[in-house]
């Protein structure tokens, strides 16, 4: 068995004041395929705070390529050191089998133990062992879900990535970290004015975004471990828009500061300042291709909003997009071959996603206020903001339409969601 | 299908929130102090109370209440636009002027011009429709006689509504320019 350690670095966050609240997830729409595996509870798993085989469940089942197979009490109850009954497993119509363990070592801390098996094949498939203290019970568990992830469908999984969101609970907004199945948020700011465009740096350790407390759009970084934050443009005007460069060395933002809203790049400690274009209409939304070589914005300057792209440093601008009158937000997935935006047709706002290859576009959603879409590191999912029954929610669309889930509050409306990077 | 999965407590961070208060210096006769005595010197301060004066005869009259008396046109600060609209509309120019005036008559008078959309759209897109807004007030204001550095021109894009509520009645009041001095924001 392959032995390996894991510690997971949880972020710390200096907090004063208490509030509650849920995040709640539902599957709305599932893919066509999905493949059956059996996650046998794990023997110990009572003595953690989170239950380990449910949590890998939800997660594989909440990819839409996953159905968790019933497993019924077992006596004894089968760990990853049993031998394996494939016979009795397949009975049960399951394609793949996830046995454990979970035990308290003389240090206080745990060993969490689990192998894969193909339950066709009738062969393991691999597994791993963690230490891990109590509280990380849960991050284990993601971590678990994207190995089986991984090995099953040959993708990275993303159940370990966190998410960033704004939640408007009266004159209140917080910004707020939840991993990406929405459980464990940490509120990482607090204010009585407008937050929005949070935005990960590729370290997955700092956000950029907008706030209003200087009642003026004023973009700050600010760094999750130890919550400091820092100016990063306040120019006279507005600062808006930002976006990290791949390599995190630069951000790109929307200034107003020349008059008109113009793309700059600066460093992350607010220094560097420089203009990349010079435009008669509306420049904004930046957003860098992966590999660092090109800008992907909204601009007006062709009569109405739609995409186009330029060479980071700056220069001459394709128009990206060009059906319809109304084509904004860019995002572009991490191989760089699906463009996220979000577009008006008769009058309702929705998630898009153009092949840059083909030159498909895909509507993803019915719905009808769509906003701000973010796509996961893997490429699979979209999450993005809409308006259900007057409430802010998010919701997460698979890159094909297919498997839906929205993530509501159950108090206030959510909003501004920024899927955070694969961990390091 | 469906599953919930319950989120964990969570603690938030405490913020504050304060508006800068601005108070008018008080006029006042000038108390001449002596200027610094000779080390060893023996100096006898002179003992004479402070009088605060009032001046009715000068010009400026207190600012506060000309920007603010429902009477006055300066009280009014807000410019309303139409759908997908950024000049300014014939209605509103007088009342433009009127504060063009007043920052030319009082060079050290400060505005914060900001502009709002309805929800409609990007948010981020918004921003810039909003900037589009409060510049374009920003502009009258300085080709009547307000100069750059008494002027600045924000955007709160859709962040800020006036009126709550998804429908054109709301939306309207929400399409706006606001101008506020000073101490007021």
């Amino acid at each position: 068995m392959v032995m390996r350690f894991f510690l997971a670095l949880l972020a710390v966050l200096a907090f004063s004041g208490a509030a509650r609240a849920q995040l709640s997830i539902e599957i709305t729409g599932a893919g066509g395929q999905r493949l059956p595996i059996a996650i046998a509870p794990f023997p110990g798993e009572a003595s953690l705070p989170a239950p380990i085989a449910a949590i890998v469940r939800a997660d594989l089942e909440r990819s839409g390529l996953f159905r968790g197979v019933e497993v019924p009490p077992m006596v004894p109850q089968p760990t990853e050191a049993s031998n394996v009954d494939f016979a009795e497993w397949r009975s049960r119509l399951a394609d793949a089998l996830v046995l454990g363990s979970v035990v308290q070592r003389p240090d206080g801390r745990f060993e969490a133990r689990f192998r894969l098996y193909d339950v066709v094949k009738q062969a393991p498939l691999g597994g791993i062992a963690y230490t891990l203290t109590r509280e990380q019970a849960r991050a284990t568990a993601h971590r678990i879900a994207d190995y089986i992830y991984e090995k099953l469908t040959g993708e990275k999984g993303v159940f370990s990535t966190r998410i960033a969101y704004v939640v408007k609970r009266g004159n209140r907004y917080e910004l707020q970290i939840a991993d990406a199945d929405g459980a464990g948020e940490e509120t990482a700011l607090a204010s009585f004015e407008p937050i929005i465009s949070p935005a990960w740096a590729p370290d997955g350790r700092r956000l950029a975004y907008v706030s209003f407390e200087n009642k003026k759009p004023v973009v700050y970084v600010h760094s999750l471990l130890d919550g400091k934050r820092h100016v990063a443009a306040n120019f006279k005007g507005s600062n808006s828009a930002p976006a990290w460069s791949p390599d995190g060395s630069k951000l790109a933002v929307a200034l107003s500061r020349d008059g008109g809203s113009q793309l700059f790049l600066l460093n992350p400690d607010g220094s560097g300042v420089r203009r990349l274009a010079q435009s008669a209409g509306i420049d904004t939304e930046p957003v860098f291709s992966p590999d660092g070589q090109y800008l992907y914005f909204t601009s007006d300057r062709g009569g109405s909003p739609q995409i186009y792209r330029m060479p980071a440093g700056g220069g001459e601008a394709q128009r990206v997009t060009f059906e319809g009158s109304y084509n904004v937000s860019p995002r572009i997935s991490r191989d760089g071959r699906k463009l996220a935006y979000i577009a008006r047709n008769n009058g309702k706002f929705q998630a898009t996603l153009l092949d840059l290859t083909t030159r498909q576009a895909q509507i993803l959603t019915d719905s009808d206020r769509d906003e701000s879409p973010s796509i996961a590191p893997n490429g699979r999912m979209i999450l993005l903001a809409t308006v259900v029954g007057g409430r802010g929610i998010l919701s997460a669309v698979s890159s094909d339409g297919r498997v839906k889930q929205r993530l509501t509050m159950s108090a206030g409306d959510v909003r501004e969601p920024a899927w955070g990077p694969f961990l390091q | 299908m469906r599953a919930i999965w319950t989120a964990l407590t969570f603690v938030t961070l405490a913020a504050c929130s304060s508006a800068p208060t601005q108070e008018q210096p008080p006029a006042g006769v000038e108390d001449r102090q002596p200027s610094a005595t000779q080390p060893g010197a023996q100096t006898q301060p002179v003992q004479r109370p402070p009088v605060a004066g009032v001046d009715l005869t000068t010009k400026k009259a207190p600012a506060r209440s000309v920007l603010t008396d429902p009477a006055s046109i300066l009280s009014k600060r807000s410019i309303y636009y139409d759908f997908d609209k950024y000049d300014i509309k014939d209605e509103y120019k007088s009342l433009v002027e009127a504060h063009a005036r007043y920052l030319r008559d009082n060079r050290t008078a400060k505005m914060l011009i900001q502009g709002n959309t309805d929800e409609r759209g990007s948010r981020e897109y918004n921003i810039a429709l909003g900037q589009r807004r409060s510049e374009g007030v920003k502009r009258m204001l300085m080709l009547l006689g307000a100069t750059e550095a008494q002027v600045e021109a924000v955007s709160l894009g859709e962040e800020k509504p006036k009126a709550a509520g998804s429908n054109e009645a709301a939306w309207a009041q929400n399409r706006r320019s606001d101008m506020l001095y000073g101490g007021e924001y």
